[in-house]
């Protein structure tokens, strides 16, 4: 085992609005990008078969929120992501990359479209960005976007975010909303009332699950995850968000992708609209790629028998490292262990034999098709 | 914490526990550790008629969110391992001082324990983290 973490000088420390009510609830706290955050309460595999099965709920308020307004907000935006996001109608949600110049992953991000202001015409739209990486998105952002044309207000302290997850969310959540959450499809998004206070509510996740995203003031916050607390939703940690989202095949950010990968060897390609679109960071790049091809791609892998890839870990095949695992878990859906991983692109076809070196031994693995798990929604 | 120390035990700050009884050592990791770890999915263990070193890995503890280490206390030949839990690691946390134990060792050198915790110590340096 390892020894004892040594105390050490760091930066301070932010805690969510909801972390008190947290400590009450006897979660076990990690330090995550910065946050103090719960990395589980009743246990990762209890958690995680509630989202699957029932529903439960996260605290995600450390993850970056933006506002914006301006005469040309989608038309700004555009030129950083390789998505089209011009054919969103207001209330509906994308989720993309932000791009640099070489084509590489500066943030995953799920950007929502709210159309116009009806008293001052002007575009309005928010996004939402990851902890570890939201003063770099701001200042990107700040200094490839037009000011006349597009303003950023950053409302990530101001805001708290849960996400309501699992099959039976609608159900516990309807009763805190003013509005009617049956008619929202997934990936849309409405301004509504929770406790009386303004509510921005998106049925959206990262779970694979059906379920909800709410922004909303801290007060309301704290009161609304005592409530859905109280009513049987299970309280969920970043330990479950983890395995929860892995077998969705959900890339994390930092994890399985990063600024030296393009979104086509992320495996990203569905979010990529080189046909529709105009003129975009990083297009050449991804033109090129799409032209010639793209050297290594992010596949998932299915171990044989109980042996866990984890990060680093050696993609192996006769005898030669050809890749490497980015990220792994025992699947607590299917029960056996899953991983997503780097191979060269002539060995990311489904079928195909792999090995993974776990402490010094080879372990059988196959290429599978992703997501690992889907829910039987829609 | 509410977590149990049994007394007859000595303890590294690696969180394994040694209970000695004649040349025969049974190792296993704390209730600390077990509750550190979560839910826990994959053992790994060394053959019976290994020989371990103290102090050098002889295993791999694997829970949902991570895998670590596990380090002899003491030297000594594997006698046997504890299979029925190799099989359902789970049950490593119903009880991590009796059914949960993972190796017998055959000793040669008791005094290699000298350094270990009492379990008083031991409590005090996991409890006043």
């Amino acid at each position: 085992m390892t020894q004892l973490p040594e105390h050490i000088d760091s930066p301070p420390i932010s805690q969510t609005p909801l972390y008190q009510l947290c400590l009450a609830q006897k979660a076990r706290m990690t330090e995550f990008a910065g946050w103090e955050m719960p990395v589980q309460f009743s246990g990762i595999t209890k958690e995680h078969e509630a989202v699957r099965t029932q529903a439960g709920m996260f605290d995600i308020s450390h993850m970056g929120k933006f506002r914006f307004t301006g005469a040309q907000v989608v038309e700004q935006l555009q030129t950083l992501v390789p998505s089209d996001l011009s054919r969103l109608q207001p209330g509906q949600a994308q989720y993309t990359v932000l791009l640099n110049p070489e084509g590489g992953i500066l943030d995953d991000i799920i950007y929502y479209h709210q159309g116009q202001d009806p008293n001052t015409g002007e575009q309005r739209g928010t996004m939402i960005v990851n902890a570890a990486t939201r003063v770099r998105d701001k200042a990107w952002l700040v200094a490839n976007l037009n000011p006349d044309l597009i303003v950023l207000e950053d409302v990530s302290k101001e805001q708290a975010l849960i996400a309501i997850q699992g099959p039976q969310a609608e159900r516990y959540f309807q009763p805190d909303v003013e509005a009617n959450l049956s008619s929202l499809k997934r990936f849309e998004h409405l301004e509504s009332t929770v406790f009386g206070q303004p509510a921005f509510i998106a049925r959206t996740g990262y779970t694979g699950e059906d379920g909800f995203e709410v922004m909303l003031p801290p007060a309301a916050a704290i009161e609304l995850w005592q409530k859905l607390s109280d009513a049987g939703v299970t309280p969920c940690g970043l330990g479950a968000r983890d395995t929860l989202r892995l077998e969705a095949a959900m890339a994390l950010y930092g994890q399985d992708i990063e600024q030296n990968v393009t979104p086509l060897e992320a495996g990203l390609g569905w979010l990529v609209h080189l046909d529709s679109k105009g003129d975009f960071m990083g297009r050449p790049i991804l033109e090129q790629q799409k032209a010639e091809g793209i050297p290594t791609r992010l596949v998932g892998l299915q171990m044989q028998g109980r042996y866990i890839a984890r990060h680093g870990y050696p993609v192996m095949l006769d005898g030669n490292m050809v890749g490497e695992v980015t990220s792994g878990t025992l699947s607590p859906t299917l029960g056996y262990p899953i991983a997503l991983a780097y191979v060269p692109t002539h060995l990311a076809k489904v079928g195909q034999q792999l090995g993974v070196e776990i402490r010094g031994k080879v372990h059988s693995a196959e290429v599978v098709k992703k997501p690992f798990y889907k829910a039987n929604t829609q | 914490m509410g977590l149990e120390y049994p007394d007859d035990l000595k303890y590294l700050d690696s969180h394994e526990y040694v209970r000695l009884d004649g040349e025969i050592a049974t190792i296993g990791i704390s209730a600390f550790a077990v509750d550190q770890l979560g839910d826990i999915v994959f053992l790994e263990l060394p053959e019976v008629g290994d020989a371990l070193e103290k102090g050098t890995s002889f295993g791999s503890i694997e829970s949902v969110k991570a895998v670590e280490d596990m380090y002899a206390p003491i030297s000594g030949t594997v006698v046997e391992r504890n299979d029925a839990l190799v099989e359902d690691p789970e049950q490593l946390a119903d009880d991590p001082y009796g059914e949960g134990w993972l190796l017998k060792l055959r000793i040669t050198d008791p005094d290699e324990l000298d350094e270990a915790m009492a379990a008083a110590d031991y409590r005090a340096l996991v409890e006043g983290e």
